[in-house]
């Protein structure tokens, strides 16, 4: 049941259309599979699959709207979730920020399916899991990691002839790798859409590295320092600035991005000039559903150009109100990069610290997008080009608008999914003045 | 833990878009009120049950869920959205060879879930392949078929949604009447419909509730482009819409007026409150970094314990199963058998997952386990963990603690928080005579900002509002503060905590943890509790 073609999904959503009798209607159907693999002391711990599918239906009347929903496909079933939705609009208020169903939009469909991903068995992912362990076993390391995979169908159409279908598939591998003791830890993330492009047994190897190297770190005075920050760091602190790009905040007064005496701060230059951060359904490396939550076509957007503000992210009625272009909600962000390689960024700095991920970052204080967290899982001293030794992770207080106008250099741009964020195409950063503000004994 | 979560949330239920999957499918109003008939669910749990044992497996558990959720979003005076959703399905979790296996599916007719036993069974086997050790269950008895349910008095599912909405409607009136320049309001409505079954002779059927009631009030300075929230001081609780009654009885003031909840919220008043202490917020002095004595309200000093106490002492951390994302911990078993000292004497860590009104109460886990009280940390010396049925054998316990629990049907149960709380003081003291013996201190109330790193020792912490002491008198509020602290020696410079007439429950209901992630709600309970000499910060800075 769970992948439905492209046929199949348009029957059962053209059914459903023909239903309402409300003044517009639109409906979601999609469904997968997802498998999952975790494993931890040197063990597979966890395991599953997990089967889902459903169908969403948004009606109105007017500026009345109700949503309902099934996950039954027979006719009675579906003659039903659309009087379902009906009756709930009938008794909703009326909201004065409705917005139409999106008209017929063209897609130009986007590369989000791999066969070799959506081919993963359970015994594919107990070898990826094993290809990840035994050789920690051997080395007297020890393993915690996870490995998800999907694949999935997504399809929706409206009562003003709209509709979209496509499938995509993705796996995620993360994995930590500590030392008996406990005195050393390194990590490793690889996030990708086709697995056939993965190798655990050489991913792990990086972990390993870093966990044999972060034994007996020293303690450096907290204070601010050049930092090379690998692209996951970069990732941890740069997405969570994105969350606040929303245009109707920033006219309100109420973002890091609204202007002093009222507007916002679109081509105004608030960062260095070699920032250059985008959004692009397409981009090979992290293509996405070429819709968003409402139908509407993405596009290939600039947010940051030169370093200046270029676009906000306007919801429909916001766009409306402010006169500006519909745009499709951001479904990616890329942010362009240089040439470099991470370790030719440190081979070029005199004195610094290695990154390799951020944790636990949180919002300090949104006037000024001022984040706290920590560093962890390999953070390490340079001295003339070369990684000297390890040392005691770090807290930092840091905003990435004030990190992002501190570059010395940006490092390739590659896939990488932040802790708590989507995928996203980032670079390893080279830092000058990185607010570090005490130190940790968390290993 | 929820922050990122509830922005998240509140900013996806914002757009007139679909109800993401995650939060279940969108149903009608009536629907909330029917369940799923207990003779299906246990038809649909004994076909797993049967169709797992003939595949080969040892053990087997199956829970048939149902789980109901409504969420009412506000801003000003509109309505933003009003979702109700809906998830259900079986998920079958057996071991195999040793191994454990899970599948999970919303086909809920007998051939489908037989078909997920089969599967998980079928999964235990391949990772069971290069397994060094097998699970091993602390034993746990059969309780036949029984039955529980949240003893609330007024199921919230079933509160009209006029009513909800002329609530909140009326919250907003009242925030902007008193100033604020934006207000955000929301109700968040749980109800978890659990049928558990497992091999070990057990059938139980719970029916959960919770309910959430944030509101965020803005002031929005645009002369001089500064802009200031102020957050509720409500709590998630397990509660039905009863909270919302605001009784009197339920309310702690302090002398200068501010005023923060129990068991009831009035939160019309605490909108009033908000949109005054945001404009307050523009205007309060910075504070001056450095060491001050902090005087803690529960409605934050839970947080703190959540992230501080809670969280490291989870065994699966303990023992390195968290390793790869939430973290491990500092709280190792070799300093428990060494007596650690935790925090100072008079500092009492209990775990409870049957403290009535709280988000994780319930009568039996999510592995089947009769719920219990127990002590983490006694006369500040720390005894003990919290352990699931294949943990227990590892502190040489007989029996699980029974704090297990599957966020959906659809994910795989492990260990989660149960409510981790400080014990009241025994001797009798108030919050304002606490305050009358502070020279030079910080009032902390409300969650705002935390951080803490991934074995628990180095947090910073910021707050929803603050108020300078000086000689044991509340002071004008001030602004930019946050604390650092290391685990150990914050619970040791804890000198005071006010007795049990001031205890007040804070809660959590989006703590993450687990891969594939699964949130989970959660409560503190503690009084007002005094720190002495803690490191303060100042985070005001300057984008030029």
């Amino acid at each position: 049941m769970s992948i439905l073609s492209e046929a199949q999904a348009k029957t059962i959503l053209d059914k459903v259309i023909a239903l309402s009798k409300a003044d517009q209607i639109s409906a979601q159907l999609s469904g997968g599979i997802s498998g999952n693999v975790r494993f931890a002391r040197n063990d597979i711990s966890t395991s599953g699959i997990v089967d889902d599918t459903e169908l969403g239906v948004q009606v109105s009347f007017g500026k009345r709207v109700g949503t309902a929903t099934i996950n039954q496909f027979d006719d009675a079933s579906l003659e039903r979730v659309v009087r379902r939705a009906e009756s709930l609009a009938r008794l909703a208020p009326e909201n004065p920020e409705f917005m139409p169903v999106v008209g017929k939009q063209t897609y130009k469909p986007t590369q989000t399916y791999s066969e070799a991903t959506a081919a993963l068995t359970a015994e594919a992912r107990a070898k990826i899991a094993e290809a990840s362990i035994l050789p920690c076993r051997k080395q007297k390391l020890v393993a915690a990691g996870f490995l998800e995979d999907g694949h999935s169908f997504f399809a929706h159409a409206n009562s003003n002839g709209n509709f979209g279908y496509q499938q995509s598939t993705f796996a995620d591998y993360t994995c930590t790798v500590r030392t008996e003791d406990g005195r050393g830890s390194g990590w490793v993330g690889t996030n990708v859409k086709d697995v056939s492009k993965f190798d655990a047994g050489a991913d792990v190897q990086i972990a390993m590295r870093k966990a044999a190297a972060s034994v007996d770190a020293k303690a450096l005075e907290p204070g601010k320092y050049t930092v090379i920050l690998e692209p996951a760091a970069v990732a941890g602190l740069v997405s969570f600035m994105m969350n606040y790009f929303d245009a109707r905040s920033a006219d309100e007064g109420r973002s890091f991005l609204s202007k002093q005496g009222g507007g916002n701060k679109i081509g105004e230059q608030i960062m260095d000039p070699r920032v250059n951060i985008y959004t692009d359904p397409w981009h090979p490396e992290v293509s996405v559903l070429p819709w968003d939550g409402e139908g509407l076509a993405r596009e290939k957007i600039a947010i940051v150009e030169g370093g200046k503000v270029a676009n906000l992210d306007y919801s429909r009625y916001w766009a409306q109100k402010q006169g500006k272009p519909e745009n499709a909600s951001w479904g990616n962000i890329i942010m362009e990069g240089g040439t470099k390689s991470t370790a030719e960024l440190v081979a070029g700095t005199e004195r610094g610290i290695l990154v390799t991920r951020t944790w636990y970052i949180r919002m300090v204080d949104p006037q000024t997008v001022l984040l706290t967290g920590l560093t962890r899982d390999g953070t390490f001293y340079i001295e003339n080009g070369q990684l000297q030794y390890p040392i005691k992770n770090f807290r930092f207080n840091e905003s990435p608008v004030i990190m992002l106008n501190n570059i010395e250099e940006l490092g390739r741009s590659v896939r990488v999914k932040a802790d708590e964020g989507s995928s996203m195409l980032i670079p390893a950063l080279k830092i000058r003045d990185f607010t570090f503000t005490s130190l940790s004994d968390a290993v | 833990m929820d922050r990122r979560d509830f922005l998240a949330l509140s900013s996806m239920f914002t757009g007139a878009a679909l109800a993401p999957s995650f939060f279940g499918k969108v149903i009608a109003a009536e629907q909330l009120q029917d369940a799923i008939d207990v003779a299906v669910k246990k038809r649909l749990a004994d076909a797993a049950l049967s169709a797992a044992t003939a595949a080969g497996a040892s053990y087997c558990d199956v829970r048939v869920g149902r789980y109901l959720r409504q969420f009412v979003i506000t801003r000003e005076r509109k309505v933003e959205n009003i979702v109700n959703t809906e998830s259900s399905g079986t998920g079958v979790r057996v071991i195999a060879d040793g191994s454990w296996g899970f599948a999970a599916t919303n086909e809920m007719t007998e051939d489908a879930v037989a078909a997920a036993a089969r599967q998980a069974t079928a999964i235990a086997k391949a990772n069971a392949r290069f397994l060094s050790a097998p699970v091993q269950l602390a034993p746990t008895k059969g309780v036949g078929e029984v039955s529980w349910r949240t003893p609330i008095k007024k199921n919230a599912m079933e509160v009209p949604i006029e009513d909800k909405v002329g609530l909140l409607m009326s919250v907003n009136e009242a925030a902007l009447g008193a100033g604020a320049s934006f207000v955000n309001s929301m109700l968040f409505l749980v109800n978890e419909q659990k049928y558990f079954a497992s091999t070990d002779g057990s059938y139980i059927d719970q029916d959960v509730h919770r309910i959430w009631a944030p509101l965020i009030a803005t002031a929005v300075d645009k002369a001089t482009g500064k802009f200031r929230t102020r957050e509720g001081l409500s709590a998630p609780m397990g509660l039905g819409y009863e909270y919302l009654d605001g009784r009197a009885e339920d309310k702690f003031v302090l002398s200068n007026g501010l005023t923060t909840y129990g068991m009831s919220y009035d939160m019309k008043e605490d909108a009033i409150a908000a949109a005054k202490d945001a404009q307050a917020k523009l205007k309060a002095p910075s504070v001056k970094p450095g060491k001050y004595d902090l005087v803690l309200d529960p409605n934050h000093l839970g947080l703190t314990i959540h992230e501080s106490v809670g969280h490291p002492l989870e065994l699966d951390r303990v023992l390195g199963y968290e390793a790869n994302y939430a973290g491990t911990s500092f709280a190792t078993i070799d300093k428990r058998d060494a007596k650690f000292k935790y925090g100072n004497e008079i500092v009492n860590l209990f775990a409870d997952k049957t403290q009535p009104g709280s988000l994780g109460a319930v009568a039996y886990d999510d592995e089947g386990v009769k719920t219990k009280r127990w002590d983490l940390v006694k006369d500040g010396i720390l005894v003990d963990y919290q352990a699931t049925r294949d943990q227990a054998h590892i502190l040489g316990k007989g029996e699980s603690d029974g704090c297990c629990y599957a966020d959906s049907w659809s994910s795989v149960q492990f260990q989660r928080m149960a409510n981790v709380s400080l014990a009241p003081g025994k001797a009798k003291l108030s919050p304002a005579d606490m305050i009358a013996g502070v020279e030079n201190g910080i009032y902390i109330a409300g969650r705002g900002s935390f951080s803490i790193d991934q074995q628990r020792y180095n947090a910073q912490f910021g707050g929803t509002v603050f108020y300078e002491i000086k000689n044991g008198k509340l002071g004008p509020m001030i602004e930019d503060v946050a604390y650092q602290m290391r685990t150990p020696e914050f619970w040791s410079a804890c000198s005071a905590i006010c007795d049990e007439s001031d205890y007040r429950m804070f809660g959590s209901f989006f703590d993450g943890k687990g891969q594939p992630s699964q949130v989970s709600a959660v409560s503190h309970g503690s009084s007002t509790t005094r720190f002495d000499g803690i490191n303060v910060i100042n985070t005001a800075r300057s984008l030029g």
